[in-house]
């Protein structure tokens, strides 16, 4: 008789599913970071083109264009599987369900989180960010941007099985984001003017580590209250 | 131990025994409210630093440390009713999420009031008005993804989660004044050592503070019967409640 797979292959094996299933629909990939770029970019429209006050608005500009593109992204994580039923097979198999659940989440960050922070450093450029802030830009967008997709897999997971999931997403969410935002934005400025800012990096850190050991069980429990 | 408990899980007791809790919350509530707001607005003394503005102290204190534990007391039942699929529980949550949420309102309007004369303006984006407006949030949160489900047993577990989350939230705002340089002064009313407060100032506060608890208590009770009517409507003892109470 054959022996059931290790958790190590199951995590990788839907890992380079989920991989797999994107690359196959590069839309998936493109669309939210050419949102991000199309966010970032209305706001020197809007505010007006002087470097002073672009530098001054840019953390806050694109962390808040990135929490909504990585919000935007989240929606459709767990989508597809739920409508082709594959979800209810994961849920059924024999492997801890958390762990399934924290493959989907780093694939789809993989697949959002990175190319975001690959192109956070041009857009910042355009915003005229202090020569300072670029180290604290990414560090703070590499260990924030996982934290967003942790905790923003919590409310997809309890909206997947509503029709009406999107505008009520970002009414779940949303506060939840909020702690991220505040302690990455205070990190830039810091850096903008020279001030250490290692002690925010820590706390979202922390947020990382935390939410890394907890999310995926609330993301669990609510995929079985929303599978029902 | 908690058998004793137990049987509370069954609609219908706990229908009646909310009901017989009912007059005396509603009771002790007006009265201590009635007793604590005069005291406080009429004849404690005369604050020397902020006059009589401060007096709204006796309405936002009170409003805001009951916002912080409503959301405890709906996150406890909702974490009841997970854990142990006790249905009531659920109903419990349902019905203190728009009180909590009313709450959190009355806290921050009477803080904007107390901020304007005081600190020269309604808002400012410091760590404690921001954390008590991101309960605000997670309150409508939790009442519109409760909202959302047609299926109520779904979503009283969907909202129970998503409290439970934001459980996360209530150590950073009881904490925030101490935490970070807060425009917001730091607490008043201590447990463990003397309060920061006159007597004559901090009795009524007290007093308020108790029948806010109760207050939010009665109306949760009230609530609470309506929702277990509401899930059970088609039950016989619903049925014969309402051929009883509905031809009076």
């Amino acid at each position: 008789m054959k022996k059931g797979i290790s958790f190590r292959q199951a995590f990788f094996t839907l890992l380079k599913r989920d991989l797999q299933i994107a690359i196959r629909h590069k839309g998936d990939i493109f669309n939210p970071l050419l949102f991000f770029i199309l966010v970032v970019t209305l706001f020197p429209l809007g505010i007006g083109p002087e470097p002073q006050v672009l530098s001054r608005v840019a953390p806050g500009v694109i962390w808040v264009a990135a929490l909504l593109a990585s919000m935007l992204s989240l929606e459709r994580l767990f989508k597809a599987d739920y409508a082709d039923g594959s979800l209810e097979q994961m849920l059924l198999s024999p492997q801890p369900l958390p762990l399934m659940v924290l493959a989907k989440v780093l694939a789809h960050w993989l697949l959002t989180g990175v190319p975001l922070i690959l192109v956070a450093p041009l857009l910042a450029v355009l915003l005229h960010l202090d020569n300072n802030s670029y180290g604290a830009l990414i560090a703070t967008l590499a260990l924030g941007t996982p934290v967003l997709s942790l905790l923003g897999a919590i409310g997809v997971a309890l909206t997947v099985g509503l029709h009406k999931g999107g505008v009520l997403l970002s009414l779940l969410i949303l506060p939840l984001y909020i702690p991220v935002l505040i302690f990455a934005t205070t990190a830039i400025d810091a850096a903008g003017l020279n001030l250490p800012y290692s002690g925010h990096l820590a706390i979202i850190g922390a947020m990382l580590v935390g939410s890394l050991i907890l999310a995926p069980f609330a993301i669990g429990a609510s995929l079985r209250v929303s599978t029902n | 131990m908690w058998k004793w408990l137990h049987s509370y899980a069954d609609p219908e007791r706990a229908y009646n025994l909310s009901g017989k809790l009912l007059p005396w919350f509603s009771m002790l509530a007006i009265s201590l409210i009635g007793i604590g707001s005069v005291w406080g607005l009429a004849f404690a003394p005369v604050d020397y630093q902020q006059g009589d503005s401060y007096r709204i102290i006796f309405i936002h204190v009170p409003a805001a440390s009951m916002s912080m534990s409503a959301y405890m007391a709906m996150a406890t039942s909702a974490f009841i009713g997970l854990v142990w699929q006790i249905k009531s529980a659920d109903w419990a949550a349902a019905a203190i999420a728009p009180i909590g949420a009313v709450v959190t309102f009355i806290a921050l309007i009477t803080g904007a009031t107390w901020g304007k004369p005081m600190w020269g303006t309604w808002w400012v984006w410091d760590a404690r008005l921001t954390s008590e407006l991101v309960l605000l949030f997670l309150y409508l949160g939790v009442i519109a993804l409760y909202a959302s489900f047609e299926d109520k047993v779904l979503a009283a577990r969907a909202a129970g989660i998503l409290a439970i989350v934001g459980v996360i939230n209530i150590p950073i705002i009881k904490y925030s004044v101490e935490w970070w340089n807060s425009l917001h002064q730091p607490a008043t009313i201590k447990i463990t050592e003397k309060s920061s407060m006159a007597a004559e100032m901090l009795y009524p506060l007290l007093i308020n503070i108790l029948g806010f608890g109760l207050m939010i208590g009665a109306i949760t009770l009230v609530r609470f019967r309506a929702e277990i009517l509401a899930r059970n409507s088609m039950r016989p003892w619903v049925r014969e409640l309402a051929m009883t109470e509905g031809v009076k």
